[in-house]
Protein backbone atom coordinates (compact mmCIF):
# COMPACT_ATOMS: atom_id res chain seq x y z
CA UNK A 1 0.00 0.00 0.00
CA UNK A 2 1.37 3.37 -0.94
CA UNK A 3 1.85 6.12 1.59
CA UNK A 4 2.49 9.83 1.21
CA UNK A 5 4.53 11.80 3.69
CA UNK A 6 4.62 15.59 3.69
CA UNK A 7 7.49 17.38 5.36
CA UNK A 8 6.23 20.81 6.33
CA UNK A 9 8.55 23.54 7.60
CA UNK A 10 6.99 26.50 9.39
CA UNK A 11 8.02 29.63 11.24
CA UNK A 12 7.57 27.85 14.56
CA UNK A 13 8.46 24.23 14.00
CA UNK A 14 8.21 21.27 11.64
CA UNK A 15 5.23 19.04 11.03
CA UNK A 16 5.02 15.68 9.31
CA UNK A 17 1.72 14.80 7.64
CA UNK A 18 1.10 11.23 6.56
CA UNK A 19 -1.65 9.47 4.66
CA UNK A 20 -2.22 6.25 2.85
CA UNK A 21 -2.38 6.23 -0.93
CA UNK A 22 -5.99 7.33 -0.95
CA UNK A 23 -4.92 10.63 0.62
CA UNK A 24 -8.30 11.19 2.25
CA UNK A 25 -7.22 11.26 5.88
CA UNK A 26 -4.04 12.84 7.14
CA UNK A 27 -2.27 12.43 10.46
CA UNK A 28 -0.29 15.41 11.68
CA UNK A 29 2.80 14.85 13.84
CA UNK A 30 4.60 17.73 15.47
CA UNK A 31 5.62 20.33 16.13
CA UNK A 32 9.16 19.09 15.91
CA UNK A 33 11.64 21.74 17.07
CA UNK A 34 8.79 23.94 18.31
CA UNK A 35 9.56 27.63 18.29
CA UNK A 36 12.34 27.34 15.70
CA UNK A 37 12.13 28.48 12.09
CA UNK A 38 12.20 25.35 9.93
CA UNK A 39 13.12 26.66 6.52
CA UNK A 40 13.30 23.29 4.80
CA UNK A 41 13.13 19.55 5.36
CA UNK A 42 13.91 17.00 2.68
CA UNK A 43 14.37 13.25 2.40
CA UNK A 44 17.08 11.35 0.63
CA UNK A 45 15.78 9.77 -2.59
CA UNK A 46 18.21 6.94 -1.93
CA UNK A 47 16.92 6.27 1.60
CA UNK A 48 13.42 7.67 2.16
CA UNK A 49 13.66 7.45 5.94
CA UNK A 50 16.79 9.59 5.98
CA UNK A 51 15.61 13.15 6.49
CA UNK A 52 17.51 16.38 6.84
CA UNK A 53 16.09 19.56 8.35
CA UNK A 54 17.28 23.14 8.56
CA UNK A 55 16.52 24.62 11.98
CA UNK A 56 17.31 28.22 12.88
CA UNK A 57 16.36 31.30 14.84
CA UNK A 58 17.74 34.79 15.05
CA UNK A 59 18.65 34.09 18.66
CA UNK A 60 20.59 30.86 18.44
CA UNK A 61 21.63 30.59 14.80
CA UNK A 62 21.66 27.53 12.60
CA UNK A 63 21.30 23.85 13.38
CA UNK A 64 20.96 20.91 11.03
CA UNK A 65 18.94 17.92 12.20
CA UNK A 66 19.02 14.43 10.73
CA UNK A 67 16.56 11.59 11.10
CA UNK A 68 17.13 7.97 10.16
CA UNK A 69 13.60 6.80 10.86
CA UNK A 70 11.39 9.04 8.78
CA UNK A 71 11.18 11.82 11.33
CA UNK A 72 10.27 9.86 14.45
CA UNK A 73 13.59 10.76 16.09
CA UNK A 74 16.19 13.35 15.23
CA UNK A 75 19.80 14.07 16.01
CA UNK A 76 21.68 17.33 15.52
CA UNK A 77 24.63 17.12 13.16
CA UNK A 78 27.29 19.69 12.34
CA UNK A 79 26.16 23.30 12.13
CA UNK A 80 29.46 24.89 11.18
CA UNK A 81 29.09 26.70 7.85
CA UNK A 82 32.33 28.55 7.24
CA UNK A 83 33.02 30.27 3.95
CA UNK A 84 36.12 29.13 2.15
CA UNK A 85 38.98 31.63 2.39
CA UNK A 86 38.45 35.35 2.87
CA UNK A 87 34.72 35.87 2.24
CA UNK A 88 34.96 39.34 0.70
CA UNK A 89 31.89 41.45 0.03
CA UNK A 90 28.69 41.55 -1.97
CA UNK A 91 26.41 44.52 -2.56
CA UNK A 92 24.12 45.68 0.22
CA UNK A 93 20.62 47.03 -0.49
CA UNK A 94 22.01 50.55 -0.83
CA UNK A 95 24.72 49.45 -3.26
CA UNK A 96 27.60 49.62 -0.77
CA UNK A 97 29.92 46.65 -0.23
CA UNK A 98 28.78 44.36 2.58
CA UNK A 99 30.77 41.49 4.12
CA UNK A 100 29.60 37.98 3.34
CA UNK A 101 27.99 36.66 6.55
CA UNK A 102 26.35 33.28 7.12
CA UNK A 103 22.76 33.61 8.37
CA UNK A 104 20.83 30.40 7.68
CA UNK A 105 20.37 27.41 5.40
CA UNK A 106 17.37 27.91 3.13
CA UNK A 107 17.35 24.65 1.21
CA UNK A 108 18.78 21.15 1.69
CA UNK A 109 19.05 18.92 -1.37
CA UNK A 110 20.10 15.32 -0.73
CA UNK A 111 21.96 13.48 -3.47
CA UNK A 112 19.78 11.22 -5.63
CA UNK A 113 22.11 8.30 -4.97
CA UNK A 114 23.95 8.76 -1.66
CA UNK A 115 22.07 9.38 1.61
CA UNK A 116 25.20 10.88 3.18
CA UNK A 117 25.67 13.54 0.51
CA UNK A 118 23.58 16.68 0.83
CA UNK A 119 23.87 20.12 -0.72
CA UNK A 120 22.88 23.16 1.32
CA UNK A 121 21.90 26.52 -0.14
CA UNK A 122 22.55 29.25 2.40
CA UNK A 123 22.22 32.96 3.08
CA UNK A 124 24.46 34.90 2.39
CA UNK A 125 24.41 33.03 -0.88
CA UNK A 126 26.71 30.05 -1.10
CA UNK A 127 26.57 26.32 -1.70
CA UNK A 128 27.82 23.86 0.91
CA UNK A 129 28.06 20.09 0.74
CA UNK A 130 28.39 17.28 3.21
CA UNK A 131 29.50 13.83 2.15
CA UNK A 132 29.38 12.29 5.62
CA UNK A 133 25.74 12.63 6.54
CA UNK A 134 26.08 16.11 7.96
CA UNK A 135 29.08 15.56 10.22
CA UNK A 136 30.90 18.31 8.35
CA UNK A 137 29.98 20.89 5.74
CA UNK A 138 32.32 22.39 3.17
CA UNK A 139 31.69 25.23 0.78
CA UNK A 140 31.86 24.82 -2.97
CA UNK A 141 33.56 28.19 -3.35
CA UNK A 142 33.52 28.33 -7.12
CA UNK A 143 29.97 29.66 -7.01
CA UNK A 144 30.53 32.55 -4.62
CA UNK A 145 33.77 33.32 -6.37
CA UNK A 146 32.00 33.54 -9.70
CA UNK A 147 33.34 36.74 -11.23
CA UNK A 148 30.09 38.56 -10.53
CA UNK A 149 29.86 37.65 -6.83
CA UNK A 150 30.85 41.06 -5.53
CA UNK A 151 27.91 42.56 -7.46
CA UNK A 152 25.23 40.25 -6.07
CA UNK A 153 22.64 41.97 -3.93
CA UNK A 154 19.97 40.64 -1.58
CA UNK A 155 16.30 40.40 -2.33
CA UNK A 156 13.82 41.38 0.37
CA UNK A 157 14.33 38.01 2.05
CA UNK A 158 18.10 38.26 2.03
CA UNK A 159 20.86 37.13 -0.32
CA UNK A 160 19.69 33.54 -0.29
CA UNK A 161 20.48 30.46 -2.34
CA UNK A 162 17.07 28.82 -2.27
CA UNK A 163 16.85 26.41 -5.21
CA UNK A 164 19.06 23.40 -5.94
CA UNK A 165 18.20 21.02 -8.79
CA UNK A 166 20.42 18.05 -9.58
CA UNK A 167 20.23 16.68 -13.12
CA UNK A 168 19.28 13.01 -12.69
CA UNK A 169 20.94 12.11 -15.99
CA UNK A 170 24.22 13.71 -14.94
CA UNK A 171 24.67 14.45 -11.22
CA UNK A 172 27.66 16.63 -12.04
CA UNK A 173 25.19 19.12 -13.50
CA UNK A 174 23.44 21.21 -10.87
CA UNK A 175 21.20 24.25 -11.27
CA UNK A 176 20.84 26.76 -8.46
CA UNK A 177 19.09 30.09 -7.99
CA UNK A 178 19.86 33.06 -5.79
CA UNK A 179 17.73 36.05 -4.86
CA UNK A 180 18.67 38.46 -6.26
CA UNK A 181 21.61 37.29 -8.33
CA UNK A 182 19.89 34.89 -10.72
CA UNK A 183 20.34 31.32 -11.88
CA UNK A 184 23.62 29.45 -12.22
CA UNK A 185 24.68 26.05 -13.54
CA UNK A 186 27.64 23.84 -12.90
CA UNK A 187 28.57 21.02 -15.26
CA UNK A 188 31.44 19.74 -13.15
CA UNK A 189 29.92 18.98 -9.76
CA UNK A 190 30.25 22.47 -8.38
CA UNK A 191 33.82 23.41 -9.21
CA UNK A 192 32.93 26.04 -11.81
CA UNK A 193 29.67 27.86 -12.43
CA UNK A 194 28.06 29.71 -15.28
CA UNK A 195 25.40 32.41 -14.92
CA UNK A 196 22.38 31.28 -16.94
CA UNK A 197 20.17 34.34 -17.13
CA UNK A 198 20.05 35.15 -20.83
CA UNK A 199 16.52 36.12 -21.74
CA UNK A 200 15.55 37.35 -18.27
CA UNK A 201 14.57 41.00 -17.98
CA UNK A 202 14.31 42.72 -14.60
CA UNK A 203 13.27 46.30 -14.09
CA UNK A 204 14.97 46.74 -10.74
CA UNK A 205 18.52 46.71 -12.11
CA UNK A 206 20.26 49.33 -14.27
CA UNK A 207 20.61 46.97 -17.24
CA UNK A 208 17.38 44.93 -17.33
CA UNK A 209 19.14 42.17 -19.28
CA UNK A 210 22.32 42.05 -17.21
CA UNK A 211 24.23 38.81 -16.72
CA UNK A 212 23.28 38.74 -13.02
CA UNK A 213 21.07 40.72 -10.64
CA UNK A 214 17.78 38.95 -11.38
CA UNK A 215 15.49 38.05 -8.51
CA UNK A 216 14.70 34.44 -9.34
CA UNK A 217 12.13 33.12 -6.89
CA UNK A 218 12.08 29.44 -7.74
CA UNK A 219 12.91 26.94 -10.49
CA UNK A 220 11.32 23.55 -11.17
CA UNK A 221 12.37 20.62 -13.34
CA UNK A 222 10.74 17.37 -14.40
CA UNK A 223 13.12 14.49 -13.75
CA UNK A 224 12.58 13.08 -17.26
CA UNK A 225 13.47 16.37 -18.96
CA UNK A 226 16.46 17.93 -17.25
CA UNK A 227 17.14 20.28 -20.16
CA UNK A 228 13.83 22.04 -19.53
CA UNK A 229 13.42 24.31 -16.54
CA UNK A 230 10.50 26.46 -15.44
CA UNK A 231 11.14 29.62 -13.44
CA UNK A 232 8.98 31.88 -11.34
CA UNK A 233 10.89 35.13 -11.32
CA UNK A 234 10.09 38.18 -9.18
CA UNK A 235 7.89 39.13 -12.12
CA UNK A 236 7.53 36.79 -15.12
CA UNK A 237 7.21 33.05 -15.52
CA UNK A 238 10.02 31.79 -17.72
CA UNK A 239 11.07 28.63 -19.51
CA UNK A 240 14.27 27.23 -20.93
CA UNK A 241 14.77 24.14 -23.09
CA UNK A 242 18.54 24.32 -23.29
CA UNK A 243 19.61 23.91 -19.67
CA UNK A 244 19.31 27.59 -18.95
CA UNK A 245 21.40 28.92 -21.84
CA UNK A 246 18.38 30.93 -22.97
CA UNK A 247 15.02 31.68 -21.40
CA UNK A 248 11.72 32.89 -22.82
CA UNK A 249 8.63 34.15 -21.08
CA UNK A 250 5.57 31.89 -20.73
CA UNK A 251 3.43 34.08 -18.44
CA UNK A 252 0.71 34.15 -21.10
CA UNK A 253 -2.75 34.82 -19.70
CA UNK A 254 -1.87 34.75 -15.99
CA UNK A 255 -3.70 37.47 -14.02
CA UNK A 256 -0.33 38.54 -12.61
CA UNK A 257 3.04 36.98 -13.28
CA UNK A 258 4.44 37.79 -9.85
CA UNK A 259 4.69 34.83 -7.47
CA UNK A 260 7.00 32.55 -5.60
CA UNK A 261 6.25 28.86 -6.23
CA UNK A 262 6.38 26.85 -9.41
CA UNK A 263 6.22 23.10 -9.80
CA UNK A 264 5.80 20.37 -12.42
CA UNK A 265 3.31 17.48 -12.54
CA UNK A 266 4.94 14.17 -11.61
CA UNK A 267 3.98 12.42 -14.85
CA UNK A 268 3.29 15.20 -17.34
CA UNK A 269 6.43 17.24 -18.03
CA UNK A 270 4.45 20.00 -19.76
CA UNK A 271 1.96 20.45 -16.90
CA UNK A 272 3.09 23.16 -14.52
CA UNK A 273 1.64 25.04 -11.57
CA UNK A 274 2.04 28.55 -10.18
CA UNK A 275 0.22 30.64 -7.59
CA UNK A 276 -0.06 34.23 -8.88
CA UNK A 277 0.45 36.91 -6.24
CA UNK A 278 -0.81 40.44 -6.72
CA UNK A 279 2.48 42.34 -6.74
CA UNK A 280 5.93 42.69 -5.26
CA UNK A 281 4.57 44.88 -2.47
CA UNK A 282 1.20 43.15 -2.05
CA UNK A 283 2.08 39.58 -1.25
CA UNK A 284 -1.38 38.06 -1.47
CA UNK A 285 -3.58 36.67 -4.24
CA UNK A 286 -5.41 39.11 -6.54
CA UNK A 287 -9.00 39.88 -5.53
CA UNK A 288 -8.70 37.90 -2.30
CA UNK A 289 -9.06 34.65 -4.28
CA UNK A 290 -6.54 31.87 -3.76
CA UNK A 291 -6.06 30.36 -7.18
CA UNK A 292 -3.54 27.86 -8.43
CA UNK A 293 -2.93 28.26 -12.15
CA UNK A 294 -2.14 25.22 -14.25
CA UNK A 295 -0.73 25.09 -17.73
CA UNK A 296 -0.88 21.81 -19.64
CA UNK A 297 1.16 23.25 -22.48
CA UNK A 298 4.36 24.14 -20.67
CA UNK A 299 3.25 27.73 -20.17
CA UNK A 300 1.47 30.57 -21.95
CA UNK A 301 -2.00 29.02 -21.66
CA UNK A 302 -3.13 28.88 -18.06
CA UNK A 303 -6.33 27.82 -16.30
CA UNK A 304 -7.42 28.85 -12.83
CA UNK A 305 -7.92 26.01 -10.34
CA UNK A 306 -10.32 27.16 -7.65
CA UNK A 307 -12.42 24.21 -6.50
CA UNK A 308 -11.96 23.87 -2.76
CA UNK A 309 -9.76 26.94 -2.39
CA UNK A 310 -10.96 30.11 -0.62
CA UNK A 311 -12.42 32.49 -3.18
CA UNK A 312 -13.05 35.51 -1.01
CA UNK A 313 -11.15 37.49 1.61
CA UNK A 314 -8.01 35.39 1.29
CA UNK A 315 -4.77 37.33 1.75
CA UNK A 316 -2.13 34.68 2.36
CA UNK A 317 1.07 34.07 0.46
CA UNK A 318 2.62 30.83 -0.81
CA UNK A 319 6.37 30.93 -0.36
CA UNK A 320 8.94 29.63 -2.81
CA UNK A 321 9.58 26.16 -1.37
CA UNK A 322 5.99 25.60 -0.23
CA UNK A 323 4.65 23.52 -3.15
CA UNK A 324 5.36 19.90 -3.97
CA UNK A 325 3.92 16.95 -5.87
CA UNK A 326 3.69 13.26 -5.10
CA UNK A 327 4.31 10.47 -7.62
CA UNK A 328 1.12 8.45 -7.29
CA UNK A 329 -0.76 7.60 -10.48
CA UNK A 330 -3.17 10.46 -9.96
CA UNK A 331 -0.64 13.14 -9.18
CA UNK A 332 -1.04 14.78 -5.79
CA UNK A 333 -0.23 18.48 -5.52
CA UNK A 334 0.34 20.18 -2.18
CA UNK A 335 1.05 23.69 -1.03
CA UNK A 336 1.26 25.58 2.24
CA UNK A 337 0.37 29.18 3.00
CA UNK A 338 1.62 31.90 5.28
CA UNK A 339 -1.76 31.57 6.99
CA UNK A 340 -0.85 28.08 8.17
CA UNK A 341 -3.01 26.04 5.81
CA UNK A 342 -1.79 23.08 3.80
CA UNK A 343 -3.95 22.33 0.78
CA UNK A 344 -3.91 19.04 -1.10
CA UNK A 345 -5.20 17.94 -4.46
CA UNK A 346 -5.38 14.26 -5.39
CA UNK A 347 -6.45 14.96 -8.96
CA UNK A 348 -3.59 17.04 -10.31
CA UNK A 349 -5.17 20.29 -9.17
CA UNK A 350 -8.76 19.89 -10.33
CA UNK A 351 -9.99 20.07 -6.73
CA UNK A 352 -8.44 20.91 -3.38
CA UNK A 353 -9.05 20.46 0.30
CA UNK A 354 -7.24 21.70 3.38
CA UNK A 355 -5.39 18.94 5.20
CA UNK A 356 -4.04 21.25 7.92
CA UNK A 357 -5.61 24.61 8.68
CA UNK A 358 -4.00 26.15 11.72
CA UNK A 359 -0.26 25.67 11.51
CA UNK A 360 2.25 28.51 11.88
CA UNK A 361 3.18 30.24 8.64
CA UNK A 362 4.35 27.57 6.19
CA UNK A 363 7.84 27.99 4.77
CA UNK A 364 8.25 24.75 2.87
CA UNK A 365 6.42 21.61 1.79
CA UNK A 366 8.09 18.47 0.44
CA UNK A 367 6.07 15.41 -0.59
CA UNK A 368 7.44 11.89 -0.37
CA UNK A 369 5.80 8.95 -2.07
CA UNK A 370 6.46 5.80 -0.06
CA UNK A 371 5.57 2.53 -1.72
CA UNK B 1 35.76 24.94 39.83
CA UNK B 2 32.18 23.79 39.45
CA UNK B 3 30.21 26.57 37.81
CA UNK B 4 26.44 26.69 37.41
CA UNK B 5 25.08 27.86 34.06
CA UNK B 6 21.45 28.65 33.41
CA UNK B 7 20.32 28.27 29.80
CA UNK B 8 17.34 29.65 27.86
CA UNK B 9 14.54 27.23 27.09
CA UNK B 10 15.46 26.45 23.49
CA UNK B 11 19.03 25.58 24.40
CA UNK B 12 17.88 23.37 27.28
CA UNK B 13 15.79 21.41 24.81
CA UNK B 14 18.66 21.21 22.39
CA UNK B 15 21.16 20.05 25.02
CA UNK B 16 18.55 17.83 26.69
CA UNK B 17 19.16 19.33 30.12
CA UNK B 18 17.17 21.12 32.77
CA UNK B 19 17.26 24.84 33.36
CA UNK B 20 20.70 24.68 34.91
CA UNK B 21 23.86 22.68 34.31
CA UNK B 22 27.05 22.36 36.35
CA UNK B 23 30.33 22.37 34.52
CA UNK B 24 33.92 22.03 35.63
CA UNK B 25 36.04 25.03 34.70
CA UNK B 26 39.79 24.88 35.08
CA UNK B 27 41.85 28.00 35.72
CA UNK B 28 40.38 31.49 35.77
CA UNK B 29 36.60 31.61 35.65
CA UNK B 30 35.74 33.98 32.80
CA UNK B 31 33.01 34.17 30.17
CA UNK B 32 35.39 32.53 27.73
CA UNK B 33 36.41 29.66 30.03
CA UNK B 34 32.81 29.04 31.07
CA UNK B 35 31.61 28.90 27.46
CA UNK B 36 34.59 26.74 26.48
CA UNK B 37 33.64 24.25 29.20
CA UNK B 38 29.95 24.44 28.32
CA UNK B 39 30.64 23.68 24.67
CA UNK B 40 33.06 20.91 25.66
CA UNK B 41 30.37 19.17 27.68
CA UNK B 42 27.51 20.00 25.30
CA UNK B 43 28.91 20.16 21.75
CA UNK B 44 25.44 20.74 20.32
CA UNK B 45 25.57 24.25 21.78
CA UNK B 46 28.54 25.23 19.62
CA UNK B 47 27.53 28.12 17.40
CA UNK B 48 24.30 28.81 19.28
CA UNK B 49 25.69 31.24 21.88
CA UNK B 50 28.77 32.58 20.11
CA UNK B 51 30.21 32.37 16.62
CA UNK B 52 32.07 29.17 15.79
CA UNK B 53 35.22 30.91 14.63
CA UNK B 54 35.37 34.40 16.11
CA UNK B 55 33.67 33.46 19.39
CA UNK B 56 31.77 36.73 19.14
CA UNK B 57 28.55 36.66 21.19
CA UNK B 58 25.49 36.23 19.01
CA UNK B 59 23.52 39.47 18.69
CA UNK B 60 20.44 38.27 20.58
CA UNK B 61 22.32 36.66 23.46
CA UNK B 62 23.08 38.36 26.77
CA UNK B 63 25.19 37.26 29.76
CA UNK B 64 23.95 38.13 33.25
CA UNK B 65 25.38 37.28 36.67
CA UNK B 66 24.81 38.50 40.20
CA UNK B 67 22.21 40.97 38.95
CA UNK B 68 24.68 42.55 36.54
CA UNK B 69 24.82 42.60 32.76
CA UNK B 70 28.22 41.24 31.71
CA UNK B 71 27.42 41.05 28.02
CA UNK B 72 29.79 43.79 27.00
CA UNK B 73 32.67 42.84 29.28
CA UNK B 74 35.78 41.49 27.56
CA UNK B 75 35.51 37.68 27.50
CA UNK B 76 38.63 37.20 29.61
CA UNK B 77 37.35 39.34 32.50
CA UNK B 78 37.12 37.31 35.69
CA UNK B 79 33.56 36.54 36.70
CA UNK B 80 32.38 37.41 40.23
CA UNK B 81 33.51 35.09 43.04
CA UNK B 82 29.91 34.03 43.62
CA UNK B 83 29.92 32.53 40.10
CA UNK B 84 33.33 30.93 40.48
CA UNK B 85 32.37 29.18 43.71
CA UNK B 86 28.98 28.07 42.42
CA UNK B 87 26.93 30.19 44.78
CA UNK B 88 25.22 32.02 41.91
CA UNK B 89 24.53 30.82 38.34
CA UNK B 90 25.92 32.39 35.19
CA UNK B 91 22.90 33.25 33.07
CA UNK B 92 22.81 32.85 29.29
CA UNK B 93 19.76 34.81 28.23
CA UNK B 94 17.95 35.18 24.93
CA UNK B 95 17.30 38.88 24.38
CA UNK B 96 13.71 39.83 24.97
CA UNK B 97 12.07 40.19 21.58
CA UNK B 98 8.78 39.22 20.03
CA UNK B 99 8.31 36.70 17.31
Amino acid sequence: MSEVRLLVGTRKGAFILTSDGKRNHWDIAGPHFGGWEMYHLKASPADPDRLYASQSTGWFGQLIQRSKDGGKTWEPVDNKFVYDGVPGTHQWYDGTPHPWEFKRAWHLEPSPTDPDTVYAGVEDAAMFRTTDGGKSWHELPGLRNHGTGSQWQPGAGGLCLHTILIDPSDPQRIFIAISAAGAFRTDDGGTTWKAINQGLRSGHIPDPAAETGHCVHHIAMHLSRPNTLFMQKHWDVMRTDDRGDSWHEVSGNLPTDFGFVIDVHAHEPETIYVVPIKSDSEHYPPDGKLRVYRSRSGGNEWEALTKGLPQSDCYVNVLRDAMSVDALDSCGVYFGTTGGQVFASTDAGDSWKPIAEHLPAVLSVEAQTLR
Amino acid sequence: MSVRVELPAHLRTLARVGSEVSIEVSGAVTVRSVLDALERDYPVLRGTIRDHLTHKRRPFIRFFACESDLSLDPPDTSLPDAIACGKEPFLVVGALAGG
